[in-house]
């Protein structure tokens, strides 16, 4: 590994002015858009939910995990199961299921895989990952390859989340909670710690922190975030599959991490906004002549992955560094 | 299970362990040398796979598909390791995933601009075209055997490459200390883009060699990749012959799994390699 880079933990007022914007565009936005774009926003802020809770592994504590979309499908699996055939259920208590759900199965996952190091670790979180994928894909009792419907979407309290708003102002409730909580841990004693361990683990085993059970703290919990975005995932789409737990998933949400920038939880925000924004751009590119570009949106998205990681190592808030702090 | 069932499981399952073998070979050294995760390394099996298609489309003759397939792919090896990743060998593995994740976007687009997206069939050789009676209702085709015997010499050749010749103690140099063998005189620039060349060729080779067996299709490459990773980190990174060890044992687990324990078959082989993990944290070979 290269050697460790400071994360921009202190957002710089340009970023706090976006954050601010965007907060406000997304509580306007629904006034204004129609449904299709109510659900494709709606999606983003789930995707990005996702996206802060890898970064709490891998920018926080500097543990790269190719295996979190392990967490994301559980918790959505768990709604499936938990809802009825002709009535919704009830998020009051599926929605802490779920997360707990997944919350478990990182705290089983995670006592195996944090006393590895490096590639280990990314080899080991995809293995496991994989296990899960496999389990479901080839049973039929918990859906198999094809997977399983939510008939009616969950509600409670007079939030039903038929209907698209109110999801889209509970998922957004969710990814502001999420992202102050993720902060308020960042700069707490516990995420000073995690930090440690990203920079130094043997150092921050010398100043007397057991490292294993704080990695292992931070896997659960970020592991129990994932689930909460996979759960609002099930709950949007009525629909789960093996996919969503698959390696796919897994190196997306790392791409989204590491496009807006990470250890600092508004890059991995941003980056998932900004991600699927390209990915929608490049989807819906014209015809140029004979040639379909839209069609063929994986090359462009793989070319601005390629480019990103050549020329924006530290993703798109590292560009906003002022230049002499860049080559510490 | 009768014997005639068994004998021809264990074929498919050495058959299926070397396959993975010739893949994971270039990546465990790719890992050990270079330091390098690629992901994109399934890519290249699938470019194999699709190259052996075109090739014996365009003269019918599956011997010289190969040879001109494992020429294309020495090249591109060749050509990717100078212009990319040379410059990510000493950056984190989080780049290094990042950029070969953005390499299989685009070595699967350029595959679907120029092959489509459908699955296509291989032709197996006439001179191959046929099947050994075991039993009255069993028989095993004579490719699977061709394949084994390929399979087997190419394992064979690059152990005597690896073990027995200046080169490959070079290589063996490289992968325990890549900093020292530079110290005492090896060129590791050329080394690395041997090994590389060398890696891509290998996976190249492995999905055109399977192309007959089994249909080429899109996506065929991250499936299998996964399988590598779990070969390598079985094996040990940087052993190839920890490579070989697991790769066999794989085939096995995997093979004779789909037969006695079919809905828990695909999770079997991630069940070994945590297994592994947990007793020998760094594979059973490692360096």
């Amino acid at each position: 590994m290269s050697a460790p880079q400071g994360h921009l933990e202190t957002l710089p007022r340009s970023v706090q002015v976006l954050l601010g914007l965007g907060l406000i565009a997304l509580l306007a936005f629904p006034l204004a858009g129609q449904d299709f774009y109510t659900q494709m926003v709606t999606r983003m802020m789930i995707l990005a939910i996702f996206a802060m809770s890898l970064d709490l592994l891998q920018g926080i504590t500097g543990l790269v995990s190719l295996g979190h979309a392990a967490f994301f499908g559980v918790a959505g699996y768990v709604l499936a199961f938990l809802s009825p055939a002709d009535a919704g259920a009830s998020w009051l208590t599926s929605l802490p299921l779920a997360v707990l759900a997944s919350a478990l199965l990182a705290l089983v996952i995670g006592f195996f895989v944090v006393r590895t190091q490096g590639i280990y670790f990314i080899m080991v979180t995809m293995a496991f990952a994989q296990m899960v994928y496999f389990l479901f894909f080839d049973n039929k009792a918990l859906g198999g390859s094809d997977g399983l419907y939510v008939n009616v979407r969950p509600a409670a309290l007079g939030l039903d989340f038929e209907n698209k708003q109110v999801l889209y102002f509970f998922t957004l409730a969710c990814l502001v909670l999420t992202y102050a909580f993720l902060r308020r841990l960042l700069w707490s004693p516990f995420g000073r710690t995690l930090n440690g361990i990203r920079l130094n683990e043997h150092r921050t085993q010398a100043l007397g922190y057991a490292s294993f059970s704080y990695k292992l703290t931070a896997f659960t919990l970020a592991g129990a975030l994932a689930g909460l975005a996979g759960y609002l995932w099930a709950a949007q789409s009525g629909y789960v599959n093996p996919e969503l737990m698959g390696f796919h998933m897994s190196a997306h949400a790392i791409m989204m991490v590491i496009l807006g920038g990470m250890g600092n939880v508004a890059g991995a925000l941003i980056g998932a906004f900004g991600f699927e924004l390209f990915l929608h751009f490049f989807k819906d590119l014209p015809k140029v002549g004979e040639f379909d570009l839209g069609k063929h949106w994986q090359l462009w998205m793989g070319s601005l992955i390629v480019l990103v990681v050549v020329v924006a190592p530290q993703g798109l808030m590292g560009m906003l560094r002022p230049r002499r702090s860049q080559d510490d | 299970m009768d014997l005639a069932n068994f004998f021809i499981q264990l074929l498919n399952s050495v058959q299926y362990g070397l396959l993975l073998f010739l893949l994971a070979a270039g990546l465990t050294l790719i890992f050990g040398i270079m330091g390098v995760v690629n992901l994109a390394h399934g890519s290249f099996y699938m470019l194999g796979a699709y190259m052996a298609y075109a090739l014996t489309g365009a003269w019918d003759n599956l011997a010289l598909a190969i040879l001109a397939g494992t020429l294309i792919s020495i090249s591109l090896g060749w050509l990717l390791e100078k212009l990319l990743f040379r410059h990510f060998y000493h950056r984190s593995h989080l780049d290094q995933v990042l950029l070969t994740f953005g390499l299989i976007y685009i070595f699967e687009e350029l595959r679907s601009m120029l092959w489509g997206d459908d699955v296509h069939s291989v032709g197996v050789p006439a001179v191959l075209d046929w099947s050994i009676q075991l039993t009255d209702t069993l028989s095993y085709p004579a490719y699977r055997l061709f394949m084994l015997a390929i399979c087997t010499a190419l394992a064979l050749g690059l152990w005597l490459l690896i073990s027995k010749t200046k080169l490959g103690m070079r290589i063996r140099a490289g992968a325990f200390n890549s900093d020292m063998a530079q110290t005492l005189g090896i060129n590791i620039v050329r080394l690395h883009s041997l090994v590389f060349a060398m890696g891509v060729a290998l996976a190249a080779l492995a999905g055109m060699l399977i192309a007959p067996l089994s249909s080429v299709y899109p996506h065929m490459g991250s499936q299998v990749l996964i399988m590598c990773f779990v070969v390598v980190v079985i094996g040990g990174i940087g052993s190839v012959r920890g490579a070989l060890t697991a790769a066999l044992l794989v085939g096995l687990v995997d093979t004779f799994g789909k037969v006695l324990l079919p809905q828990f078959a695909s999770m079997l082989v991630y069940v070994l390699m945590a297994l592994v993990l947990l007793y020998k944290p760094e594979g059973l070979f490692k360096q």
